[in-house]
């Protein structure tokens, strides 16, 4: 019910939602737990395993009961806490986890069997038979026991990521953290101050008292006010850090626009990662309840949090509210319901020597032990001292056991809190991350007195490490009552206590456990799931092991406590990583001939980010091969031209380049003339071939080296790390071009015919003989021209600055096409360098060494390189192992497929027979066969052999005959021509 | 977490690459024993405490040690290659 003159929200601005499909009136400043208080509305969502009816319990982000789903379609967001969700205008909400709704659980008969599912209960039953666990019991199991559901479409990734970097963050916006921020700010430091809730005043905005002689609410509002007015410093609301990682980092999540009605475009979150010099904790605390039997029903709350609803909403949950507490804090609660003239039907207080001056029933050292009311709490059974039982008509039951400082962020770096006996609570370690500074509420001080000097003497810590003075601040005056509490945790009396409400873990659960020698805090949280929900056992860890502690004979500080991890609440992955999926996940390289191979009606195939074009389809062609045999025979007969941009293109220069590529490559490249061309071998130190390419001599101290397009990154690395770790004798500086240069083959018979077309000098064999390179010039734009092959035919790469890669590419293509040629695309590039025995990666996939490959005699005896002497171990030219060889099937109609095995004939196709496998396939136009690369162990010396080729995946078996790798050209007349 | 690039300063540890011990610096001669190759190629150290460790950051192509402490993931100081030696 609502309560007149109280709360912060904005009376004159009412806002229409529905919950469950049904109209729910509220105000503008509302949370959807407030609004359906307001509304008489106590059950909120059903537990996760026994389905029992449960009402909010909390104001904040620990809410362990009031999820709901929020939104529909893609954008819907399940397991929201309704206590976090504000209010808009046809704002959507539902329950979760009931069916067939939220009043008449049919899940609920779980309740009833519920002597059976107790802890360990799923581990012990459904063990037999094994094979039934995953396709019966957990699907059902599963499927009783839910949260909320996504829509099961893609999700449209409407959040953002967001940077941030400053001297201080403060977390948390009580008076703890308001008083260490403006500090801060007056001393000059660059300052952020990140609250989870929409306006700062922390628990100032839940309490009647006041501060500086002005109620604490409006003192927040002037602190707001006065912040503003720095330009060093940035109020980030409905902000939550949700982790502290390495180097004063921190994660946080922004909730932007997830309290407006959507169609806008801000994202509905933003996930920061927030820089840090120096960090001042000031998260306040979180209260904890007591166990006693039937403390679930909805209307048991947190007393703190009936304070929250009361003077922050203007809510009361019931008409008669009866508190239960083990301290002096949760008479508050009576003390401002009586106020507000809401009745206050009991102050139960389990100390017996408390003391209340209230006009309300007091009931020193009694415990509740008993709750009725199914759907929600009509009454307590109440034992007062001496066992006299007394029942007390109750809507609802604000508990406090007390407080727990909001340690977590400084747990997340292998801090460990420490206990303290006086506030029976742990507080942060010392130091427990280095530059976060505890204070507050959230470092264990609970006068709001206490909190303003404590924020100050942070603020000042922090300053004195940045190497700023502080300035002199006015604390204002605030309340000063100290805190009062005789730790209770649970009731000893009949019937279930819960603790984690979320997964209805009982006190008897942490009894069980400890019967059963779980005794560790962290078997007992695996066995029993305490704090293992989307609360992490927020309201409930702290009294889970100080039961534990009792059930296994050991102090509090001795059974320790979980460990806390990110995030401090649950972040949707849409969120953290918000901007990674699609192309943010994997952005696109295109060359400069993409648009005109799209249009071209080209099905681009990745090549690590890069696109290229598969095929250039023609009219009549219906399928890929159709395509790929025309191309290759275009190339064998005539032209045809294709964009090879992609390699790696590595410029080296200096002094000491020659020396350097001696080093890298296994090959020798100082004795190369300048205006030529070699082929190199790269292999790792471990002597396994790294990558291969040919590298262009341009002038006596300028090289081009050319990388394999998925190698081009690592190869720039490696290449670094040689020349500033390995070689610093060496003057040499290198340059990753790739992106530089648009390079394109054009290779065929008539390859030296299309270019003559288009360069303004004449290219003959002469000037231009295979592996030369020279400068050219394009209708006047200098590039550089290569006579190499990867075809086999006459080849030449022609590069030109980027920016007239398109204009060139056009003009080769129009060329090669008035010569009876045309583009060719990846698929044809692949036949052509099978029939001639070229390797790619498929071939140099990080096993394989020269000797592996043919290439021992590219091992240079004269000089040392990287990966000489590993090369030369015995076990890796071990004449056995597995070797390159060309292969061809017996049939020659018989398509091989890569990672096939091969075996001897006539033997059995298992593993242990296997004698190799083959590694790039092809149908050759040019040999009207099936053609394949693959390693067979000793495989040169089994030229001619005949042997087993069999794909047990895609079912082939049939004969192939072991060859050469060169299918096609063997003398290489062709290319050299 | 962020670790100094030598170069570039305090960066996000997104743009760098992990490579392994720093061991990887003192190459052994090409004559040495394949026992001294062995160890300079697979076997290293796994101690807690003090690591010298190869990192590279691709966006100025620099590589760098990294000196950090495995115990409590602290990075006491980042050296340029050349500093590495000296």
């Amino acid at each position: 019910m609502r309560v007149a003159g109280k709360g912060l929200i904005d009376r004159n601005t009412p806002v229409r939602f529905t919950f469950d499909g049904q109209p729910v009136d509220a105000f503008a400043g509302d949370t959807v737990a407030s609004a359906l208080l307001a509304n008489d509305t106590r059950l909120m969502g059903r537990s996760f395993k026994y389905h029992r009816p449960r009402g909010v319990v909390t104001a904040g982000s620990d809410e362990p009961n009031a999820l709901i789903s929020v939104g529909g379609g893609t954008e819907a967001q399940p397991n929201t806490r309704a206590t976090c969700q504000e209010v808009y205008p046809g704002l959507i909400a539902r329950s979760q986890n009931r069916w067939p709704s939220l009043k008449y659980d049919a899940m609920a008969v779980n309740d009833l069997v519920s002597p059976f599912l107790a802890a360990g209960f799923y581990y012990k039953t459904f063990m037999w038979p094994r094979t039934f666990w995953e396709g019966l019991y957990e699907p059902i199991i599963r499927r009783a026991a839910g949260l909320g559901a996504l829509s099961g479409a893609p999700d449209p990734d409407r959040s953002e990521k967001a940077y941030a970097h400053c001297d201080l963050l403060v977390i948390g916006a009580g008076p703890a953290g308001l008083i260490a921020a403006l500090a801060a700010a007056e001393a000059g430091a660059d300052v952020i101050l990140a609250t989870e809730e929409t306006r700062v005043g922390g628990r100032l905005l839940s309490e009647t008292e006041s501060v500086g002689g002005v109620a604490g609410s409006d003192w927040a509002d002037q602190m707001a006010a006065k912040l503003s007015a720095f330009p060093n410093l940035r109020i980030m609301t409905r902000t939550t850090v949700t982790g502290v990682y390495d180097t004063g980092t921190f994660g946080a999540l922004e909730r932007v626009a997830q309290h407006v009605t959507p169609g806008g475009d801000a994202p509905p979150t933003c996930f920061w990662r927030i820089v840090a010099k120096q960090a001042v904790l000031a998260a306040g605390a979180l209260e904890r309840s007591m166990a006693f039997p039937m403390n679930d029903r909805p209307g048991v709350m947190s007393a703190a949090a009936a304070r929250t609803y009361l003077n922050r909403y203007g809510v009361s949950a019931g008409q008669k509210v009866a508190v239960f507490a083990n301290n002096d804090d949760a008479h508050r609660t009576a003390a401002d319901l009586a106020a507000a003239g809401v009745k206050v039907a009991a102050l139960i207080d389990t100390r017996e020597d408390a003391t209340s001056e209230g006009d309300w029933p007091f009931y020193p050292g009694a415990e509740v032990i008993e709750t009725q009311g199914r759907r929600g709490l009509e009454g307590v059974t109440i034992r007062k001292p001496g066992g006299k039982i007394l029942r007390i008509g109750a809507e609802v039951l604000a508990v406090s056991g007390g407080w727990n400082p909001a340690v977590h962020l400084t747990c997340h770096m292998n801090g460990r809190p420490v206990w303290r006996e006086d506030i029976a609570a742990f507080v942060p370690a010392e130091g427990a991350v280095p530059g976060l500074i505890p204070c507050g509420a959230a470092n264990g001080v609970f006068t709001t007195a206490g909190c303003l000097t404590d924020g100050v003497r942070a603020a000042r810590e922090a300053l004195e490490a940045l190497g700023r003075t502080a300035k002199p601040v006015d604390i204002p005056e605030a309340d000063e009552t100290a805190y009062a509490l005789t730790p209770k945790w649970a009731v000893e009396a009949p019937g279930r206590a819960w603790l984690d409400l979320q997964n209805d873990v009982t006190t008897k659960d942490i009894g069980l456990a400890a019967k059963e020698n779980f005794r560790s805090v962290e078997h007992m949280k695996r066995y029993t799931t305490q704090g293992m929900a989307t609360d992490q056992g927020k309201g409930s860890n702290v009294t889970a092991l100080a039961l534990l502690a009792d059930a296994t004979g050991r102090t509090i500080p001795e059974t320790g406590t979980t460990t806390f991890r990110p995030p401090y609440v649950p972040v949707a992955i849409s969120s953290m990583g918000a901007g990674h999926s699609h192309k943010g996940f994997a952005p696109e390289r295109f060359t400069t001939s993409h648009a005109a191979s799209v249009k071209a009606g080209a099905p681009m195939i990745e090549a690590g980010l890069w696109y290229r074009p598969s095929y250039f389809p023609e009219p009549g062609e219906t399928t890929w091969r159709e395509a790929c045999d025309r191309e290759v025979g275009m190339v064998r007969t005539a032209v045809g031209v294709s964009d090879v941009s992609t390699l790696g293109k590595i410029d080296i220069q200096g002094p000491d380049a020659a020396a350097f590529l001696d080093f890298v490559y296994t090959g020798t490249f100082s004795t190369l003339k300048e205006g030529r061309v070699r082929y190199g071998l790269m292999l790792r130190e471990d002597g396994h071939v790294m990558d291969d390419g040919t590298t262009a001599r341009l002038g006596l101290e300028h090289y081009l080296m050319t990388t394999t397009t998925a190698a081009a990154g690592p190869v720039m690395a490696h290449l670094e790390f040689v020349a500033q770790g390995l070689r610093p004798d060496l003057n040499v500086r290198l340059t990753s071009v790739t992106e530089q240069w648009a390079q394109f083959t054009v290779a065929g018979p008539k390859a030296r015919d299309v270019l003559n077309t288009l360069l303004d000098e004449d290219v003959t064999d002469e000037v231009m003989p295979f592996m030369s390179c020279r400068t050219v010039t394009v209708s006047g734009v200098p590039g550089r021209l290569y006579r190499i092959s990867f075809s086999g035919e006459r080849g030449y790469e022609l590069a030109v600055p980027a920016r007239f890669g398109t204009s060139l590419w056009r003009l080769l293509v129009a060329q090669a096409e008035s010569f009876g040629g045309g583009p060719y695309g990846m698929e044809a590039l692949n036949v052509l360098r099978i029939e001639k025995g070229f390797i790619t990666h498929a071939e140099i996939h990080g096993r394989v060494t020269a000797f592996d490959i043919g290439m021992q005699g590219m091992m240079s005896s004269k000089k040392d390189f990287i990966g000489k002497a590993a090369a030369a171990r015995p076990g890796l030219i071990d004449p056995e192992r597995e070797r390159l060889v060309g292969l061809k099937p017996k049939d020659p109609t018989q398509e091989l497929t890569a990672g096939g095995f091969l075996f001897n004939a006539g033997a059995d196709p298992v593993r242990v027979n296997a004698q190799g496998y083959t590694t790039s396939v092809c149908w050759s136009p040019t040999l009207d066969s099936a053609l394949g690369l693959g390693f067979v162990k000793r495989g040169p010396e089994r030229w001619g052999e005949e042997m087993r080729f069999v794909d047990h995946l895609r079912g082939k078996d049939f004969a192939v005959e072991v060859t050469d790798t060169v299918a096609f050209d063997e003398t290489g007349g062709r290319m050299r021509g | 977490m962020r670790l100094t690039c030598p170069h570039c300063g305090d960066r996000d540890l997104r743009e760098f690459t992990y490579k392994g011990d720093a061991l990887a610096l003192s190459r052994p001669d090409p004559a040495a024993d394949s026992k001294i190759w062995d160890d300079y190629l697979h076997n290293r150290d796994n101690p807690a405490g003090v690591t010298r460790e190869l990192w590279y950051h691709a966006p100025c192509g620099g590589w760098m040690v990294a000196e950090r402490d495995t115990t409590n993931h602290v990075t006491t100081r980042t050296l340029t290659l050349a500093e590495a030696r000296s």
